[in-house]
């Protein structure tokens, strides 16, 4: 199962626990992980379904490159984590 | 009216009359964050506040217990696509209720370009897609922002199907059946930055806001981009105001409630100058339908660089009391028709929206 974990500054807004979630992929990860907290995951994409453009995730340490798509790959074991990007605010 | 509440770029605040004045109810809710729009709804007294978070989106909240406690609710969301320049919400501009015989209905205003309605409090929210799929609607464009936004939506009190709405920049839109047809109205209005030729066409108009006399809706009144304008007719003709005090160049409009002829302008130099006239605030007043304005300044500042948003100029249900902030953080309130004026803050953040409850 991977992890998702979130920045402290989402807290603030949202409860954000520590999720394990299985997927191969950043897309299905988030969808699974998030399925029980719509509100989060709005915090994290936009209703289409996009990366919002001052978030950030990180899959065991490298910033992912499809934020439209979500399609890059996760190992059973990753961490993710949603970062608050320094852009934006 | 009791309260006045205050949305800013962090937080909505709340002030309380207390005899003559009014004093600030303790901290704000949403400390540090954006607030977009606020709505104390007169119907049941349940208070919305939209909130436009720089990383995490849009978010909405509502309170059933007059502020002390608040709960979040999902956002408008725009159709589903899979194209790469999908719309997705950006920002709640305006919430307004809707009529009194629709309780729990509440309309909102978005951007881009989003008539969105929710009939169960804000549980819910569908997308007005007769106006979203307007053949027009390609060619909106924005007015500040990126995308053409919805920031007017006038109820008609006395026939809730009855509807007018301002876009920025998309002109003002009039339903007669609750949203289900629409029809661009607006004629008379003329856009400087267009091309001449394109210059009437309503639909490229920037009225920045409108309003209507509760008690005559017939009469609308729009600050719009290039000067001020009256309409007589619900919106389907304006006639332009050409002499308005120093200037006829702002966002916001505030109309009497029962008073027609009577309506409230902050005046600025002009588009790409937005200060006041000669550094001087002031508040206009016409009681004519435009014909002679009076220029009110008592109390308001000499020197100022101060400018008022579009939202944050309001009369309260008796046209009596007025409330005004501005991007600087100053809020002052008049207890006479606008003919003078008393600070209540100097050091609040910018503000988006005053509202008397």
């Amino acid at each position: 199962m991977a992890t998702i974990r979130f920045t402290a500054n989402l807290s603030k807004h949202r409860d954000t626990p520590v999720i394990t979630a299985a997927g191969t992929n950043v897309r299905a990860v988030i969808d699974e992980g998030l399925a029980a907290d719509p509100l989060l995951k709005s915090y994290v994409l936009d209703e289409q379904g996009r990366l919002r453009k001052h978030v950030n995730i990180f899959v065991d340490g490298q910033m992912i490159a499809d934020r439209a798509g979500l399609s890059d790959p996760v190992d059973p074991e990753a961490e993710l984590y949603v970062m608050q990007a320094l852009s934006g605010g | 009216m009791d309260h006045l509440h205050v949305a800013t770029r962090k937080g909505l605040f709340r002030f309380d009359r207390r005899g003559t004045g009014w004093v600030l109810a303790g901290q704000p809710a949403f400390l540090a964050e954006p607030v977009s729009a606020m709505l104390d709804d007169p119907r049941d007294g349940t208070l919305y506040a939209a909130l436009h978070h720089g990383h995490f989106g849009c978010k909405l909240h509502r309170s059933d217990d007059r502020g002390a406690t608040w709960r979040e609710l999902p956002t408008p969301a725009y159709p589903k696509s899979d194209a790469p320049d999908a719309k997705a919400l950006f920002m709640i501009w305006t919430l307004v209720p809707g009529g009194a015989d629709q309780p729990g209905t509440i309309w909102a205003g978005t951007i881009p370009g989003g008539l969105f309605r929710s009939d169960d409090r804000g549980e819910s929210w569908v997308l007005n897609e007769a106006l979203w799929n307007q053949p027009s609607r390609p060619g909106w464009f924005g007015g500040g922002y990126d995308d053409a936004g919805i920031h007017s939506i006038l109820v008609d009190p006395a026939d809730s199907a009855t509807m007018l709405v301002g876009i920025s920049c998309a002109g003002t839109w009039l339903t007669h059946d609750g949203g289900a047809s629409w029809q661009v109205v607006g004629k008379g209005m003329m856009a400087e930055y267009l091309p001449p030729e394109r210059a009437d066409d309503p639909v490229g108009q920037d009225p920045h806001l409108l309003q209507a006399c509760a008690a005559d809706p017939a009469r609308v009144w729009c600050q719009h981009h290039c000067g001020i304008y009256v309409s007589s007719d619900r919106g389907h003709t304006f006639t332009e105001i050409k002499e308005a005090g120093p200037s006829t160049f702002g966002f916001a409009v505030a109309a009497h409630p029962t008073q027609a002829d009577t309506a409230w302008f902050a005046p600025a130099v002009k588009d790409a100058s937005r200060v006041p006239v000669d550094g001087k605030l002031v508040v206009t007043r016409t009681d004519d339908g435009g014909r002679t304005f009076r220029t009110l300044s008592r109390g308001l500042p000499e020197l100022s660089y101060d400018l008022i948003y579009r939202h944050a100029l309001v009369c309260d249900a008796t046209g009596t009391a007025l409330a005004m902030g501005s991007t600087t953080g100053n809020l002052w309130t008049s207890d006479d028709g606008g003919e003078s004026w008393t600070q209540l803050h100097a050091n609040l953040p910018p503000i988006a929206q005053v509202a008397f409850a």
